[in-house]
């Protein structure tokens, strides 16, 4: 067994919430600028534009990207060889979070109770999502989601018989209906199969890929692209001001699924697609 | 497409001058205040009462910003949905407010009341808070600090950048926008 620290874990969550909410990937910065080229409308143009200058300015250390600095949601690999020691790697996580929060100057946007609705003071607890791989290391992603965004997500418990068609029409209508309300142009992570939370957990995680990066399934490769092109043909454009670009990408993950079921999730990510990954 | 640089207090005039996807510059004087304030203002003005300060000409801005580092005037402050203020901003503007700064449709009830009252409502880009940061100098306690992050706050601005979204004469960019750049 390999031990580790809960004092590493909690610095490099901090860290991590920090890097996450101050420096956008570069995939994403890529994607802005190409999609700078493309856009046709001077309004988005000039918005893109804006968008583009925000990261830079972001870059320097002093204003986050976005002031909705999100629900800290992390994924942990835990490799089978890893003894955390010290305490606990939830609380560490949570400690990490509550540390960076603070430090890093961004906003607790996080109730205690969501009918109460009381701010729990220090944007914890975090959203965790964990597996356990084999190996002795220990993988976390710190990945902060804006409310605006995470607004505009769904799950559709389909029937079997509403096949791949259905699952395009689900998807362009969630990214019609949502408009302007989720800051375009957008990421768009799609689940399909599994259960009901399995599939909206894979929405979420296929947020995570870099842009531009493809399904390793020719089929599901394939209609990324085909659902990003109609996507784009709604003419929703940055901000939902009419144009070309309305999304960077869309992901597809996929699970399997009971001979009764065909469960899909649209988890819509606004432009500050903010996810930052450690390994210990 | 050059951004028209406007002042507050915005006049008829100029409210009347600007045309949904204008590329605009704000600068002067603008009042932040959220679902809670508005449900205040609003209470206050259907009892008759004077609010705590002149909404004649003013522009509301709908923002919950990061918190400020020492030494800096704010976080970061871009806009926040507006969808939520529409049940509050035709009183606020029949109340004399010239307009609002938000992120997102607002409904026909507003629409209408723009034309009604002479308003504007301009769009700040979501999620270029850093940028929209830049452009604030000031930024002073007006009003019901008990309401914490949605007190009544005022921004002094300079080139604050915005784009008109719904105009007083009934134009809407989220729907021509998107009408025009749509493929079937």
């Amino acid at each position: 067994m390999r031990e580790i620290s809960v004092k590493e874990i909690i610095s490099k969550v901090k860290d991590l919430c920090i890097d996450a909410n101050y420096n956008l990937g570069e995939d994403v910065e890529k994607a802005l600028k190409e999609g700078f080229q493309k856009e046709e409308s001077p309004t988005s143009k000039e918005t893109l534009n804006q968008i583009i200058e925000n990261v830079q300015i972001s870059k320097q250390g002093e204003f986050p990207l976005c002031q909705d600095t999100g629900f800290a949601v992390v994924f942990v690999d835990l490799g089978d060889q890893v003894f955390v020691k010290d305490g606990n790697l939830f609380d560490a996580i949570n400690e990490g979070v509550r540390q960076g929060y603070k430090e890093g100057y961004l906003r607790k946007s996080i109730l205690g109770d969501p009918i109460e609705r009381k701010n729990t003071g220090d944007n914890t607890p975090a959203v965790i999502h964990m597996n356990v791989v084999k190996g002795d290391k220990l993988k976390i992603i710190v990945a902060p989601k804006g409310g605006g965004s995470e607004n505009m997500s769904e799950v559709k418990m389909m029937k079997p018989s509403d096949g791949v068609e259905g699952v395009k029409e689900f998807v362009i209508d969630m990214v019609r209906r949502s408009g302007s309300n989720p800051c375009p142009p957008i990421i768009v992570g799609v689940g399909i199969g599994g259960t009901f939370e399995k599939c909206a957990e894979m929405a979420k995680r296929a947020l995570l890929r870099p842009v531009g990066d493809r399904n390793p399934n020719s089929f599901y490769a394939k209609l990324e692209e085909e659902l990003l092109e109609k996507v784009n043909k709604l003419g929703i454009g940055p901000q939902g001001f009419g144009g070309r670009v309305t999304a960077l990408d869309v992901h597809v993950e996929t699970f399997p699924c009971h001979i009764a079921s065909f469960p899909a999730a649209v988890n819509i990510q606004c432009h500050a697609s903010r996810h930052k990954e450690a390994v210990i | 497409m050059p951004a028209k640089k406007i002042n507050t207090p915005l006049t008829d005039q100029v409210v009347e001058s600007l045309r949904a996807g204008d590329n605009v510059l704000i600068t002067g004087e603008i009042y932040t205040a959220r679902d809670a304030a508005h449900k205040r203002m609003v209470e206050m003005l259907d009892r008759g009462e004077k609010l705590p300060f002149d909404l004649t000409g003013q522009l509301i801005y709908y923002v919950g910003p990061s918190p400020a580092r020492p030494g800096k005037v704010i976080g970061s402050a871009g806009p926040t949905t507006s969808g939520r203020m529409n049940k509050y901003a035709p009183r606020i503007l029949q109340a004399g407010s010239k307009g609002m700064i938000g992120k997102g449709e607002m409904g026909a009830a507003v629409a209408e009341a723009l034309k009604k009252y002479k308003g504007v409502y301009f769009a700040a880009v979501g999620g270029a808070a850093a940028l929209i940061a830049k452009s604030i100098i000031a930024n002073d306690l007006v009003a019901w600090e008990e309401l914490g992050a949605e007190a009544i706050r005022k921004y002094k601005v300079k080139d604050f950048p915005a784009i008109v979204v719904q105009d007083c004469h009934g134009g809407n960019l989220y729907q021509e926008g998107v009408k025009k750049y749509q493929r079937a």
